[in-house]
């Protein structure tokens, strides 16, 4: 089937999906965006984490035709040309990236935990973020990130 | 053909920072960016997917092979079975004992016996269940210590059920103590569980070759074992590394390697393998599990005259790094302790269990758990104070361990324990917030029933192969002027699995040659063998192999000074530097072998086998609820030497990722196996440690320069997922009360309703 859906703001067409493709299948297979990545494909890890119409989603858990006529934001959607996010930013300014391939998900997280949070607290991190599973670090630098992503929006640093 | 589409990139060359200080990761902008190119990320135009049909048995005669259907299914490209293997249907990294595809018996559940390539991965899949396999189902092999033993079990090896069994006796054996404690101690199977699953992407070449694009530890050793499968020489299989999505040892086994590339040559198409977490969880080895038998006996002063110990370690289906596991196992098997006598035997054995090979501190994770369990029993025998009983005893430079290997660099084991003894202790219970409680957001308890305990965990690990191996490694550097800016271009074959590896080889490079800027190429088989990024050594090896490439150019460039401007000189700034190079391009490669070891002697287990040790000591602060068993890590604290600190910021990431590990293993990671079988391949049953289990660390790193290493290196990778284990585990019983011997540690443990 055919599904029409906007990524990124830019309007998409992908031919020939099959009806069982997720959403995340769909982005990297089919339209050309590997970011969200594929790490457990069952809901498990967030590492494919988008938003669907503003809100943040397991790509891998939403058929690819469920997304039709929606709006999609991935991880490569946020910085502004070659301008990082600042949640971008601070993971990489705070050693937060190991292997990386939690990164993605971890950073549409915590970009939609600071939009919706000012100032987040440690536990209200740690409870955002205890959908992403990250086997490098430990997260103990992912927590440094985040706070200083968060102080740097608020115009705090 | 041409290269895939999103192959592996340029890292930033323009970032500053040498020895000693922590400069940004090059890759680091194309990670947050969602850019980076793993090696599940690599498409070309007109690529087919493989995937692989795996038994359902631990053990069964294969009887038929059927797979007409399923090859007539459409958009099915091809099915291949062992009689398609072109060269020798075996590799392994150590033993040559396992089959690219099953011939006529499987010995694992998820052993491969097919491969498919299709248009589609969901077609492949479809097809892969329409190949009918006829099994005769036999009774599989599933107790290590009886595989060791009972020589009336079938023999699922030509040579038996033994891998390895190793002695080291030192002193007296039979030694007797006025104090003795005893135990018999567990370890489940843990998993890697790195998140980018086995991938990549193989190529057929138009000379008849294949260039496979992949993500691995150790490219050579992945081509010199795909090469022989393929029946093609060394020339004809490439290998280039892509992004690798974490490894800690899961990634030293081929996996999809000779399968991708079989698949690609006879359909003469890219073909792409990418397997899913419940594969990902058959398709590569575990850490092996352990039942470990100790006896430490000690004076009224808690000197330690004597340690006996069994080990027996569970292989599975087939060697992998048995072998180095039994050898890591005994040799360090009474840890870093002085002790002069001591027996140790171990055993490392074929059963029918999933195949375990290569974690992250191999061979050491298992009896430092059970020697650490061992002083924590022998302080409350001595009613002595653990880190005190551990500092008396803890073994220095100059100390001689049990294989008679003398200590000739810094050991400071008892500076470790009191350092982390000395780091401020967390408030004396949670309040507030109930996610600081066991059970957490579950809202299981406010703070009744729930008791605290402390515990301590010291680990000895040995860096870099051991027994008589040299395993080096190969550094190729270039200085050229571009832009009218020195550059420099470092090509090695050493595995970025997220480490730091690329961050560090540039620090390296800009100190040895004050260049600014440093590009870092992509891994490949095109340069030198660099060994594997295991066994904590790559800063060590690599680190040594870019420092002396960088002193060969140097010479180089000092002499081209002299030959066409007569300057006598031993600095050169980067002006200078382009005026003396103009269009001249210096290259140079260099090897670094570390000083050799030697095997242990086969009766006594005598020798130097070891290049070096690391040591690190953790302290554990837990909160356990009684009534429900459940157990929150308040505080887990660090203190490692790390010889000399190349980038300190990544040597704390490696600290807090090996802590988080060791954490794992202790309260919740365990591959449970039923009669051969795997009950819980998946990451909604095998649990691994989020960011609301781990709790704040302090870090304290000391740095001891090893004479003997580049820049005075210890290996830093593995020595805190060691630790970690065994010092929660002893806050547990501090809090409990509890024996608690096996680890991971249950809730039914602790409420004795198990």
């Amino acid at each position: 089937m055919r599904v029409n859906v906007t990524v990124n703001g830019e309007q998409l067409q992908a031919d020939d999906v099959w009806a069982g493709e997720s959403l995340l299948y769909m982005l990297r297979e089919r339209l050309g965006l590997p970011g969200s990545k594929n790490a457990c494909e069952q809901g498990e890890c967030g590492s494919c984490t988008v938003y669907l119409d503003g809100v943040p989603v397991c790509s891998c858990l939403v058929a690819a035709p469920q997304a039709e006529g929606r709006e999609v934001r991935t991880v490569e959607g946020l910085a502004d040309g070659e301008e990082l996010d600042p949640v971008q930013q601070a993971f990489v300014d705070k050693g937060a990236v190991q292997c990386g391939f939690c990164t993605p998900g971890l950073i549409v997280a915590a970009h939609d935990l600071i939009e919706r949070t000012e100032r987040p607290t440690d536990a209200q991190i740690r409870e955002a973020l205890a959908g992403n599973l990250c086997r490098c670090t430990g997260y103990e630098k992912i927590l440094d990130a985040v706070r200083l992503a968060a102080a740097r929006k608020a115009g705090a640093v | 053909m041409s290269a895939p589409a999103r192959s592996p990139q340029d890292l930033r060359s323009d970032i500053s920072g040498g020895i000693g200080d922590s400069p940004l990761r090059p890759d680091g902008f194309l990670k947050v960016r969602g850019e980076f190119a793993y090696s599940s990320d690599l498409w070309l135009e007109n690529m087919v997917w493989g995937t692989t049909l795996r038994s359902p048995h631990p053990y069964a005669r294969i009887v038929s092979i059927d797979y007409a259907e399923a090859l007539a299914q459409p958009g099915v490209y091809t099915i291949l079975t062992y009689k398609d293997v072109p060269g020798e249907n075996v590799y392994g990294l150590k033993f040559q004992d396992t089959p690219v595809l099953a011939e006529d018996v499987v010995r694992y559940q998820g052993e491969p016996v097919a491969i498919v390539a299709a248009d589609h991965p969901e077609t492949a899949r479809r097809a892969r269940q329409k190949i009918k396999v006829c099994y005769e189902v036999l009774d599989p092999i599933i107790d290590a210590e009886r595989a060791a033993h009972d020589q009336t079990l079938p023999k699922l090896h030509p040579g038996g059920n033994l891998v390895r069994h190793q002695r080291i006796i030192k002193g007296d054996p039979e030694a007797t103590a006025p104090v003795v404690v005893s135990g018999v101690y567990e370890i489940g199977m843990q998993d890697q569980a790195f998140l980018g699953p086995e991938s990549g992407l193989a190529i057929p070449d138009e000379d008849g070759g294949v260039h496979l694009y992949l993500a691995t530890q150790w490219l050579h050793v992945d081509q010199r074992q795909t090469a022989k499968a393929l029946g093609l020489p060394l020339d004809k299989v490439k290998l280039t590394m892509s992004g690798v999505g974490g490894a800690f040892g899961g990634r030293e086994d081929l996996s999809m390697q000779i399968h991708a590339c079989m698949l690609a040559l006879r359909t003469n198409r890219p073909v792409k393998m990418v397997y899913d977490r419940e594969e990902s969880f058959f398709g590569h080895v575990h850490r092996h599990p352990a039942k470990m038998y100790y006896e430490h006996g000690a004076d009224t002063d808690g000197n330690l005259i004597y340690v006996r110990a069994r080990l027996y370690f569970d292989g599975g289906a087939y060697a992998s790094k048995t072998p180095v596991v039994v050898g890591n196992g005994t040799t360090l098997g009474v840890g870093p302790y002085n002790v002069p006598n001591a027996k140790i035997e171990g055993w490392g054995v074929y059963t029918n269990n999933p195949p375990c090979g290569a974690m992250r501190g191999l061979g050491a994770v298992q009896p430092t758990y059970a020697y650490e369990s061992q002083m924590d029993k022998l302080a409350a025998a001595l009613g002595m104070d653990p880190a005190e009983l551990r500092i008396r005893n803890a073994m220095s430079e100059g100390s001689t361990t049990v294989t008679g290997q003398v200590v000739d660099f810094p050991a400071p084991v008892a500076e470790l324990v009191q350092r982390v003894r000395d780091i401020p202790l967390p408030e004396p219970h949670a309040s507030g917030d109930i996610l600081n409680l066991p059970g957490g957001a579950s809202n299981t308890t406010h703070g009744e029933g729930v008791v605290r305990g402390i515990g301590y965990g010291v680990t000895i690990k040995n860096i870099s192969y051991a027994e008589g191996l040299d395993d080096y490694s190969t550094a190729r550097v270039r200085l050229e002027v571009i832009a009218g800016e020195p550059v420099v271009t470092v090509h090695t074959a050493a595995a970025e699995v997220g480490q730091g590896l690329v961050t560090v080889q540039q620090q390296i490079a800009r100190t040895e040659l004050g260049v600014q800027r440093v590009t870092i190429l992509a891994n490949d088989t095109e340069v030198g063998d660099a060994g594997s990024s295991s066994a904590s050594r790559q800063t060590y090896v690599t680190g040594g192999a870019v420092r002396n490439a960088c002193v060969a150019v140097r010479e180089r460039l000092l002499d081209l000074a002299d030959t066409r401007f007569g300057m006598h000189i031993d600095d050169i700034s980067p002006a200078a530097m382009v005026e003396i190079l103009g269009d001249e391009v210096i290259e140079e490669t260099r090897e670094y072998h570390h000083r050799p070891t030697s095997p242990l002697d086969p009766e006594t287990g005598q020798g130097n086998a070891h290049v070096q040790y690391a040591f690190s000591a953790h302290r554990a602060v837990v909160d356990v609820d009684l009534d429900l068993g459940l157990v929150k890590v308040v505080q887990l604290d660090c203190t490692q030497d790390v010889g000399k600190a190349i980038n300190p910021d990544a040597v704390a990431g490696q600290i807090h990722g090996g802590s988080a590990q060791g954490l794992g293993l202790a309260v919740m990671e365990e591959i449970q196996v039923s009669n051969g079988k795997v009950r819980n391949p998946s990451f909604t049953d095998y649990l691994i440690p989020t960011i609301l289990d781990m709790p704040p660390m302090n870090v304290d790193v000391i740095e001891r320069p090893d004479p003997h290493s580049p820049y005075g290196v210890r290996g830093v990778g593995e020595p805190p997922t060691i630790s970690a284990t065994p010092a929660i585990a002893n806050a547990i019983r501090d809090a409990t009360g509890l024996e608690l011997p096996r680890v991971p540690i249950r809730p039914e443990h602790i409420t004795g309703t198990s």
